[in-house]
């Protein structure tokens, strides 16, 4: 089989459409899952709320995405959108992961930080927003990063609850034009051309602060 | 005091010559250990008094326990006349809230061996930070406050450096303008020079025998720093076991002392080259 390049210029517009689902998908549940695990990692010091929502985030971690975003979208009303569900499960999903993240962060700042917070009498809310988190996140920086490119790698799980990103869209142009090897091939070459310049930016990053 | 109280929540009388601190039998526990047995002891406004004893002796939990980093198993402390590990419930005392610690601790401030500075602020930061979100003080004040302060222990020059960017000793001495800054009316020391380098010790010292001649704040100093001691403090205090073993003036805690646990302590401090 030889490359077809008018029929790769003809498909290459739907396939970036995919490409900017992806994309979308990644983003905003990759912040989803920067606050929520945030949050997460904060609440789960609160004496009994604390443990609640540990197991519940437990679960969540311990449960494949697909089955889960499966299991939701079937739940929801008709109204709401895949991509909606899609983005919500992926940004929640991953906000199990990142607390943990978080926590690690927050227990590798020296008991010295709270005790002399509470020696100058800083209500909680400047302890943790000014000296814990600012510190902890510091330093869990490069491992956060990292789930941003596993969260790009899962998106394709998405396609099971009919969103259609980058992978779908390939395969239903290759289903419809009978016509796998550019449509697959180049799907593959563009999530390399957004996976290698992230992978690049969070080592550069991972760097930075690492050194701190 | 109001006609209403009955004699647990009875107090030093208000007014001149009242303690600023008070341990009335204070026990505190980790467990089994038992660190301070039925403790009794009281500091004067502007007293400055040092603690010396054996390690585990429990002196640096009575540190902690001023500054509400632990709470007390059985007694209570008082703090200026009012009761400071308990509070006031209608007629007797209850262990305290977080929220009246909260408030009590004000007056309190405390240096740490280990200097625990922010390391993600600069130094103006560190010490700017709790006049502006405890005391309420514009950023202008606190500024002022901060360079008037750096400038006492000798660092006005660090003020916009990280933490990180300073030895042991300049960082200690930011921690004591940190401390000063919230214009405490006691200040607890512990061992604050002790993870120093031989040769930054003295000038932490220094800072620390200025603070003390120019001000009047209650000082309760560990240390093992005896010349600093005898000069600076009204009183040493020698702990062991979770009991006070002996007490008195520095010249003859040092010079005379009467317990033989005192003795065997003072020479096993002078044998170690503190
Ligand atoms: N949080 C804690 N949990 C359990 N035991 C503790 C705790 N804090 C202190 N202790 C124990 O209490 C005892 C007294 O400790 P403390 O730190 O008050 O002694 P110290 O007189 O300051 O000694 P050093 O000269 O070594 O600093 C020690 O045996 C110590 O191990
Ligand atoms: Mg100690």
């Amino acid at each position: 089989m030889i490359w077809d390049f008018e029929f790769t210029g003809r498909i290459l517009p739907d396939l970036l459409g995919g490409l900017w689902v992806t994309v979308q998908l990644t983003v905003i549940g990759y912040l989803i899952a920067l606050s929520l695990g945030l949050a997460v990692a904060v609440v789960r010091r609160v004496r009994v709320v604390g443990p609640i929502v540990h197991g519940v985030m437990e679960f969540i971690r311990t449960t494949p995405l697909l089955v889960q975003a499966v299991f939701v979208f079937a739940l929801v009303p008709p109204e709401i959108s895949a991509f909606t569900v899609g983005v919500v499960v992926l940004g929640v999903h991953y906000a199990a992961y990142t607390a943990e993240v978080y926590r690690s962060g927050i227990e590798g700042v020296a008991k010295g930080q709270w005790e002399a917070a509470r020696a100058l009498s800083l209500p909680v809310s400047r302890t943790w927003g000014a000296i814990v988190l600012p510190q902890a996140i510091r330093k869990v920086i490069p491992a956060l990063g990292n789930y941003l490119i596993a969260m790009f790698k899962d998106t394709p799980l998405l396609f099971a609850i009919t969103v259609v990103e980058l992978l779908a869209t390939a395969q239903r142009i290759g289903a419809a034009e009978f016509r796998y090897t550019e449509t697959i091939t180049l799907a593959g070459l563009l999530f390399l051309l957004v996976s290698i310049p992230s992978a690049i930016l969070i080592r550069r990053l991972e760097r930075r602060y690492a050194a701190v | 005091m109001p006609p209403s109280e009955t004699p647990s929540a009875e107090t030093p009388q208000g007014g001149a010559g009242q303690p600023q601190i008070v341990f009335d039998q204070v026990v505190k526990r980790f467990g089994d250990l038992t660190v301070l047995d039925h403790l009794d002891f009281s500091v004067e406004p502007g007293e400055r008094v040092t603690l010396i004893g054996p390690s585990g002796s429990g002196k640096t939990t009575i540190l902690r326990l001023l500054m509400t980093l632990e709470k007390v198993t059985e007694g209570r402390i008082d703090v200026a006349g009012e009761p400071f590990s308990h509070m006031r419930r209608g007629n007797h005392l209850v262990p305290a809230s977080e929220s009246y610690l909260r408030r009590r601790r004000r007056s309190i401030g405390m240096v740490f061996q280990q200097f625990n500075l922010f390391p993600n602020m600069t130094v103006r930061k560190n010490v700017i930070e709790a006049p502006v979100h405890v005391l309420g003080l514009s950023k202008g004040e606190a500024n002022e406050r901060a360079e008037e302060l750096l400038d006492l222990v000798g660092l006005g020059d660090k003020i916009d450096a990280h933490p990180t960017q300073l030895s042991g000793g300049q960082q200690q001495r930011v921690a004591i303008a940190r401390a000063l800054a919230m214009r405490p009316d006691i200040l607890l020391l512990d061992e604050v020079t002790s993870a120093l380098d031989p040769e930054l010790v003295a000038g932490v010292l220094d800072v620390l025998r200025q603070v003390a001649e120019t001000t009047d704040i209650t000082m309760l100093c560990v240390t093992h720093e005896m010349a600093f001691a005898r000069d600076v403090s009204h009183r040493v205090l020698m702990f062991d076991k979770g009991q006070i073993a002996e007490e008195g003036p520095p010249e003859q805690i040092f010079e005379d002392p009467r317990e033989d646990r005192t003795k065997s302590f003072l020479r096993s401090v002078l044998d170690n080259g503190f």
